[in-house]
């Protein structure tokens, strides 16, 4: 059995912009798979809530467009997992027409486009946990509740390598995939061709996060992996970039709590026992993975649910008496809006910069202020106008806080607006829990087209 | 040699992220076996100093594993809420690190 060999270009496709020439020598390499993963739960639970994008429109179509032409012009698979950030419908069906439009625009001969979705109704959820087969909770977190999933706006499953298989037996060209395993795009295609289950999953594990297994660091350069039967290939194609044993050991403890196990839908990775070679300069060779294969298929969920809307407001703090006492300005602040709104049915969140905005309470130094403050002010509410007030309220009465021994009886804190400012509402992560599925195609629907621009095939 | 001296000196990287939406890691890592070895038996950093550092009780501390095969240590802990929740100060969780910093090692210890 030959090798195959996958060339991945970018972590989180859209987050930031592909690094063209390391993925022009990826292509130059003659790859047999193109492929990224474009989601991520970093970005907070507000683009999933919300329905809309961590990345701008223009760099997710830029890389798209250098992926698409580089596949369809050495005639190779493209495949694409967590379409816009957050793999939610609406995600994958702008993806799936930028490709479209992407074909007009350079006239391509005609291939077959498929995609799939990876939204759940919450009522499937409902009935998971209604027969009896509990929702259970990832990292500490409790069996779903029904009155949870009710708070909760929309929800994605993480698919595994599964509806990219059926797509890629389907004889697709190019995939565009809901929320997704980042290992999934990747392994797919490798076990498509026959590879072991051990093999592919690291080769997807290894690949993910594209040049965050090389060094010296600097994102968004292209790796290449090759996959055989016995062993995985790990190469960095950025002329500055090397795939040495520190790095690419290293990247198996990246975003993980644990360096030696990854979970996916019908399976655990088992790195425990790999053993990392330099082949070659810019080249690790990986062997000793393995795979052990799930007694159930259970598929992650991740969901948002909506809290409010929300208005952000800042002040500066310099006097510093008023920074020692900086707790009870807050809440004479807090005082003020309670009286106006009552107890409930808002909320006001602090960081004060320059003591523990970063860190809150874990922030060792937190009783060592610096000599200015920033206080960011979040006021979070049903509605707009009324976090617009609860914002300002929490802001402006910062000015007003009455301290007993202040010098400065003219104001209390500074601004350089005063105004507080609309952001995106908040939002909350819900759901970070698994569900057991029969049939692990059930939670993702695939389709296909053939996209033909009327160009010569 | 007995004169303590900082993790920031000793380690090649000191970083932190999240590990999915409830969970941030640590990862602190050697360029040498030997300087690896030297810090894991110094004691300076196990799973009670780590908590005495950020302030956390020990339930909050899920996993610390010394990965030989990255020369690292690496150690989770849960948030006290999710990520990108209203008031968090680092949804990416990618600056917690910086009290591993100035740990201080006493290699003598080792």
């Amino acid at each position: 059995m030959s090798s195959m060999k996958v060339i991945s270009p970018n972590g989180h496709l859209g987050f930031a912009p592909l690094k063209n020439g390391s993925f022009q020598i990826g292509v130059a390499a003659g790859p047999d798979i193109i492929a990224a993963d474009s989601g991520s739960d970093d970005i907070g639970p507000g683009p999933l809530g919300a329905d809309t994008c961590a990345s701008p429109r223009a760099w997710q179509e830029h890389d798209l467009e250098l992926m698409l032409l580089a596949a369809r012009e050495n005639n190779v698979p493209m495949i694409i997992g967590s379409a816009g950030d957050t793999g939610s419908n609406s995600r994958v069906d702008m993806y799936v027409q930028i490709i479209r439009d992407l074909a007009s625009k350079h006239k391509l001969a005609p291939f077959r486009l498929g995609w799939f979705y990876s939204e759940v109704d919450p009522e499937r959820v409902r009935a998971s946990i209604r027969n009896g087969a509990p929702v259970t909770g990832l990292d500490a977190r409790a069996e779903l509740t029904e009155e949870e999933l009710d708070a909760t706006d929309r929800i994605v499953a993480m698919a595994g390598v599964h509806p990219y298989l059926k797509l890629l037996e389907e004889g697709c060209d190019v995939i565009i995939g809901g929320r997704s395993s980042d290992s999934a795009v990747f392994a797919a295609p490798a076990l498509h061709r026959g590879y072991p289950e051990a093999q592919a999953y690291y080769l997807g594990k290894v690949l993910e996060c594209a040049s965050f297994c090389a060094e010296p660091y600097g994102a968004k350069e292209t790796v290449l992996g090759e996959v055989t039967p016995d062993w995985v290939d790990v190469t960095a194609m950025a002329p500055e970039q090397r795939c040495t044993i520190a790095s690419v050991a290293g990247h198996a403890m990246y975003e993980r709590s644990n360096p030696f196990h990854e979970f996916v839908a019908g399976g655990m990775l088992d790195m425990t026992d790999c053993h990392y070679d330099q082949i070659a300069e810019k080249t690790t060779r990986v062997t000793g993975m393995k795979f052990v294969p799930a007694q159930e298929i259970r598929v992650k969920l991740e969901g948002s649910g909506k809290i409010g809307e929300r208005f952000v407001g800042m002040a500066g703090i310099r006097d510093p008496y008023t920074i020692a006492n900086v707790d009870a300005v807050i809440e004479w602040a807090r005082q003020q809006t309670r009286e106006r709104f009552g107890e409930h049915g808002w909320e006001l969140h602090y960081n004060v910069f320059g003591r523990n905005g970063v860190m809150g309470d874990m922030e060792p130094l937190k009783d060592k202020p610096g000599h200015e403050l920033c206080v960011v002010v979040q006021g979070v509410a049903p509605t707009v106008e009324m976090a617009e007030e609860v914002a300002m309220t929490g802001t402006r009465q910062l000015f007003y806080a009455r301290l007993p021994d202040v010098k400065g009886t003219a104001g209390g804190v500074s601004f350089i607006l005063d105004e507080v400012m609309q952001a995106s509402p908040a939002y909350r992560w819900t759901l970070n829990h698994t569900m057991a599925v029969r049939d692990p195609l059930e939670l993702f629907p695939t389709h296909s087209e053939i996209v033909t621009t009327g160009a010569a095939a | 040699m007995n004169t303590p001296t900082t993790l920031a000196s000793l380690a090649k990287t000191i970083r932190s992220k999240n590990a999915g939406t409830d969970k941030i890691t640590f990862d602190i890592i050697f360029r040498e076996r030997e300087t690896y070895d030297l810090v894991r038996r110094s004691g300076a950093l196990t799973r009670e100093t780590v908590c005495k550092v950020l302030n956390i009780d020990a339930a909050r501390l899920t996993d610390f594993v010394e990965y030989d095969p990255g020369l690292a240590i690496k150690f989770t802990i849960l948030r006290p809420r999710p990520s990108g929740s209203a008031g968090d100060g680092d949804i990416f969780g990618a600056q917690q690190y910086a009290p591993f910093l100035d740990l201080e090692v006493d290699l003598s210890a080792a």
